[in-house]
């Protein structure tokens, strides 16, 4: 059984098809990132799935149990961090936690102790008896995730986590996210840092225009574009580019001082460039070479430059 | 769906809304010092039978204290952005409405309470009915509860649009509700105009209550509470449903 099971999802505001027909199967204990530009559908298919939002066509499953027909029984089984989703502001960090903590029906004992639990790890024990009021952006997304993981949900959802935080409390969050995996948690989270989606999950999909365009694990999306490998070569002295019309550089470009030459055969590339110095009295200055990363995989599949 | 799960989320989200926004000081200083000032206002210098007018004042107090505070919860959560997180937990939209309601419904009884049991120990109020009087607190004070959750039902995350549209319809009623001129004295469109006005009801209770002197059987104006307050319930159900479709 999958831990999510959306199945062609749609919804449309106005004129204008936010999501369109999108299915995603997530197995469970993996971490599921959803990438996207601005505008993709990230938000509004997680909206979906967590009930804040009823899809015109469609449905969702949470570990089996479906979201429209069975709400309270589905997001019993979910954490969830809504996008900009803030916390009681009027309430104390403790007071927000065991709030949270009623809704899931935990008892006294073990709401005081999971909360006491959750704010060790997120570094604001000495701050559990302050008002949120006074909390910073980073201390009160710090909140946000201690209410979503009070009742260590088996599916945990993340729109956003760790936007506009700074970097210790991006720290908290990606161990927290670590952890609760490690604990058996399944995650979804939708991020717009590529890098953070390269180092923390299992599979991504790639969304656009509303749309799934690719979905894999990180190294596999980065193979798919594998043409975009190239080699960063200086000389000594400027060169035009007939030096690199030569087996196995597909094209060449200018970059500064350097050139940075297309192949979808790196160690060939460099050895022709190696001939070709030696043969025009070229000295080499620096020559790397570079992997494609899943930023140009992102780039190239949402249409971007 | 799970009975127990859907009643502790309703005791929940009634607890949250309690801690939040009515026990503040301010909230309080203001339901208590509301009565005074509406009595003062409307007593004092008129040579009014105290009678004959309190049981319309008390109609009054529970009224504007059940409904003060219930139109600006869903619009200032929608602006903290606490909306979403408060839907995406073990909820449904019943749950939040009559959360919303059962607060706004306790603290109109408890603050309408002191003002009663105060003005009885001053006055030493009559008391012909107990059971209409018990009726008309708990009755009145969910009907206008509700009425509370359904002016917070537009789409709108901006409170002060929901305050005036709040007035707008609040203020009328104590107008049209035989609470300055009793009911048996109207004739004519005056009178149809009451009978149209769910407040009408509560203080026609308030008579049967405390002066013996309703126009309508106790179990009529209860029925009417009863059918008020599912057609609030129905309608902020069918508006906050309507927003969930088009996205908050």
């Amino acid at each position: 059984m999958d831990a999510i099971e959306a199945v062609h999802l749609r919804k449309s505001f106005g004129p204008v098809t936010a999501v369109n027909d999108v299915s995603i199967s997530i197995p469970p204990e993996g971490i599921f990132g959803f990438l996207g530009p601005n505008g993709a559908g990230k938000t509004t298919t997680i909206r979906m799935i967590t009930g804040v939002l009823i899809p015109d066509t469609g449905s969702v499953r949470v570990l089996g149990t479906d979201v429209n027909a069975d709400p309270l029984g589905a997001k019993l089984k979910m954490g969830v961090i809504p996008e900009n989703g803030t916390v009681y502001s009027d309430l104390t960090a403790e007071q927000n936690i065991i709030i949270t903590a009623k809704f899931f029906g935990m008892d006294r004992a073990n709401r005081e102790r999971r909360a006491a639990e959750i704010l060790a790890r997120l570094g604001l024990s000495e701050r559990k008896d302050d008002i949120v009021r006074t909390f910073s952006k980073g201390m009160r997304q710090r909140i946000s995730i201690a209410c979503a993981i009070v009742h260590s949900p088996p599916v945990l959802i993340l729109d956003e986590p760790t936007t506009g935080l700074d970097v210790y409390s991006r720290r908290l969050v990606i161990d927290t996210i670590r952890h609760m995996n490690q604990e058996g948690s399944t995650i979804l989270l939708t991020t717009h840092n590529i890098e953070e989606a390269n180092e923390l999950c299992t599979t991504i999909s790639i969304i656009n225009k509303g749309k799934i365009v690719a979905t894999g694990s990180p190294e596999k999306l980065k193979k798919a574009f594998d043409t975009s490998r190239y080699v960063e070569i200086a000389f000594d002295q400027p060169v035009g580019p007939d030096l690199f019309e030569a087996p196995g550089i597909t094209r060449a470009e200018k970059w500064g001082d350097k050139w940075r030459v297309y192949t979808d055969d790196p160690d060939r590339a460099v050895k022709s460039l190696a001939s070709a110095a030696e043969r025009d009295h070229l000295t080499i200055v620096s020559i790397a070479t570079s992997n494609p990363t899943l930023e140009e995989a992102f780039v190239r599949l949402t249409g971007g430059i | 769906m799970d009975g127990k799960v859907f009643l502790r989320s309703i005791a929940v989200v009634t607890e949250k809304n309690m801690r939040i926004y009515y026990f503040k000081g301010p909230v309080v200083v203001f339901g208590l010092l509301f009565p005074l000032i509406m009595f003062f206002t409307f007593f004092i210098g008129r040579n009014l039978d105290i009678v004959l007018f309190f049981p319309g004042f008390l109609g009054m107090m529970l009224f504007f204290t059940a409904s003060s505070v219930g139109p600006l919860i869903t619009p200032w959560e929608k602006r903290e952005k606490t909306y979403e997180r408060l839907v995406s937990l073990p909820v449904i939209l019943e749950s939040i409405i009559i959360g919303d309601l059962m607060a706004g419904a306790i603290f109109g009884i408890g603050i309408t309470t002191i003002v009663f049991v105060v003005s009885d120990a001053l006055l030493r109020l009559p008391l012909a009915n107990i059971g209409a009087l018990a009726l008309g607190f708990v009755l009145g004070s969910i009907a206008f509860a509700a009425l509370g959750t359904l002016l917070a039902s537009p789409t709108t995350d901006n409170p002060s649009n929901i305050m005036m549209l709040s007035s707008l319809i609040r203020l009328p009623l104590i107008f049209v509700s035989g609470i300055f001129v009793p009911l048996g004295q109207l004739t004519g469109w005056e009178w149809i105009l009451t009978t149209l006005s769910p407040l009408t009801y509560l203080v026609d209770l308030f008579h049967a209550g405390l002066n013996g002197d309703a126009v309508y059987p106790p179990w009529f104006d209860g029925l009417v509470l009863v059918g008020v307050i599912l057609v609030f319930i129905g309608c902020a159900k069918v508006i906050q449903r309507r927003n969930l479709v088009k996205g908050i």
